[in-house]
């Protein structure tokens, strides 16, 4: 099943995994089952994603986030939300962010 | 401000694939090329077992509550696996004695991997329960838990393990792993109650799925760490296995061994020189059940240990690691053999072996001497009769080696 990121939703990580943070790289270690493809898979986020899941507070939506990623970088707000959008749902499909519901 | 360019990742700005991608530690360290302060670290839980084998270096009785009473406090434990977590330790290994006789075994284990450490568990298997299978499954240890087996058959597992009782558990054990497909993989003890069980227990091993070469073996077992038992150290030496047998053991998927054996000599022998650990110790590093520190799982010399209950892991590293660095041997007999000796790659004298032997960390240890020299002119690197340390055009046998 594929599954979409919207840009007005608010995603947070997931309980699912432990983000570590060492010498600056941002590294996902799951803590279930079912995370990566192989059982002992880990993750890294290059530069922009290390900006992303900085900026992944539980609190502002996709579309906030890529416009604050449009100011830090001289980068059409457009494509930065697209670029963004495919990064969530990537996180989504892993399970590594959920999506924060409002009640 | 001066605005910085959007960092592109490698190939299209929208493969996302690109942002986020699987880490290999082995392939691509953390520390970008630098030494993490430390990779590992080896968390002995208990020095006590629920096994008695008749070739271990360290177990004390199940039931010892002098040494109950001195083991770490889970919280203590926790503290310390905090602190190694904070230091960028990425992987974490339970041993022991037997880690699961540890109560709080499921606690602390939920703990390490609630800070994002991999675990690694050493063990018999015979505390494997429904409840630690179901663990297990719902938060992986990212690493194979690795089981050691004494025999394949009830007389043969109990005569090493001197419980009765504990092959019916072990089988238990490897019936939960399994049902619950829990990667895991075995490891022998070559002893004269299981050596006719080779065959069978390969066989066995071959159809673990995450089983992914063959079996490795204890075979030249270390004395007692403590040097608390020379009537034990009297039983381990009489258990060894002989410089034939070992051959014997290597040898057995002998095309494999020979490939391997010629690339590891091209690549690590050499002469090694006064010092003493070039080895992973305080790269890999241990705390004992008591909480003190030590550089490797098998060095106990008191002067090289840091009480952690007196002060932190990072005082520990930066009082002990410079020691190792620094270590030179200085024995007259260890200069003028082990320093020389280009086959020191086979050997596995170290101070850890040297300090379990004769309480020093630059004395060799004679057995070990004669099982590498024992493989080397397996290998054709020696004639009969020759020293490692007597060979000064080394690089060309190890040249013509096929």
């Amino acid at each position: 099943m594929k599954l979409t990121a919207k840009a007005g939703a608010v995603y947070a990580p997931s309980g699912d995994i432990v983000a570590r943070e060492i010498e600056g790289e941002i590294i996902i270690v799951p803590l279930t089952a079912g995370i990566g493809d192989a059982e002992d898979d880990l993750f890294s986020l290059n530069e922009t994603g290390r900006a992303f899941w900085k900026l992944l507070d539980g609190k502002k939506t996709l579309a906030q986030i890529a416009r604050t990623l449009a100011e830090k970088y001289d980068a059409p707000p457009a494509r930065i939300e697209k670029d963004i959008l495919g990064l969530a749902a990537e996180l989504l499909k892993r399970r590594i962010i959920n999506e924060k519901k409002s009640f | 401000m001066k605005r910085s360019t959007v960092p592109q990742p490698n190939g299209s700005a929208r493969d996302t694939a690109c942002y986020i991608k699987k880490k290999d530690l082995n392939r691509e360290p953390i520390w970008g090329g630098k030494e993490p302060p430390i990779s590992q670290l080896d968390i002995e839980l208990t020095e006590r077992c629920d096994n008695d084998c008749i070739h271990c270096s360290i177990n004390l009785p199940e039931n010892d509550a002098k040494a109950k009473k001195k083991e770490l406090s889970a919280r203590q434990w926790k503290d310390i696996l905090k602190q190694a977590a904070d230091l960028g330790v990425m992987t974490v290994r339970f041993t022991g004695g037997e880690p699961l006789l540890r109560e709080d075994f499921a606690d602390l284990y939920a703990f390490a991997r609630c800070l994002g450490l991999k675990v690694i568990l050493f063990t018999n298997a015979r505390g494997i329960t429904p409840q630690l299978a179901a663990l297990f499954v719902k938060m992986p240890a990212l690493e194979k838990i690795e089981v050691s087996v004494y025999g394949m058959h009830r007389k043969s597992y109990e005569a090493v393990s001197r419980r009765p009782g504990s092959y019916a558990e072990f089988l238990r054990g490897i019936h939960w792993l399994t049902k619950s497909h829990i990667p895991f993989v075995v490891k022998g003890a070559f002893l004269s109650a299981n050596k006719k069980e080779i065959a069978e227990f390969e066989s066995w091993a071959a159809t673990i799925p995450w089983m992914d070469r063959p079996p490795s073996y204890s075979m030249t077992f270390d004395l007692r760490g403590r040097r608390d038992s020379p009537k034990k150290n009297r039983l381990i030496k009489t258990l060894r296995a002989t410089p034939g047998e070992v051959i014997g053991i290597l040898n057995r998927h002998m095309e494999a061994y020979r490939r391997e054996m010629s690339r590891f000599c091209r690549k690590f022998l050499g002469l090694p020189g006064k010092k003493l650990f070039a080895c992973g110790a305080g790269r890999a590093v241990c705390v004992d059940a008591y909480g003190r520190f030590q550089p490797c799982l098998s060095l106990r010399a008191p002067d090289l240990a840091y009480d952690l209950k007196k002060g932190t892991l990072r005082d520990a590293l930066t009082r002990v690691l410079p020691k190792l660095k620094k270590a030179s041997a200085v024995n007259p007999l260890y200069l003028k053999r082990c320093s020389r000796c280009f086959i020191k790659g086979f050997c596995e004298q170290c101070p850890a072996k040297s300090w379990a032997e004769h309480g020093s960390l630059d004395t060799p240890v004679e057995y070990l001497c004669g099982i590498a020299h024992a493989q080397a002119r397996d290998l054709g690197l020696l004639a009969a009769g020759e020293k490692g340390w007597e060979v000064s055009a080394w690089r060309a046998r190890i040249t013509k080696m096929k």
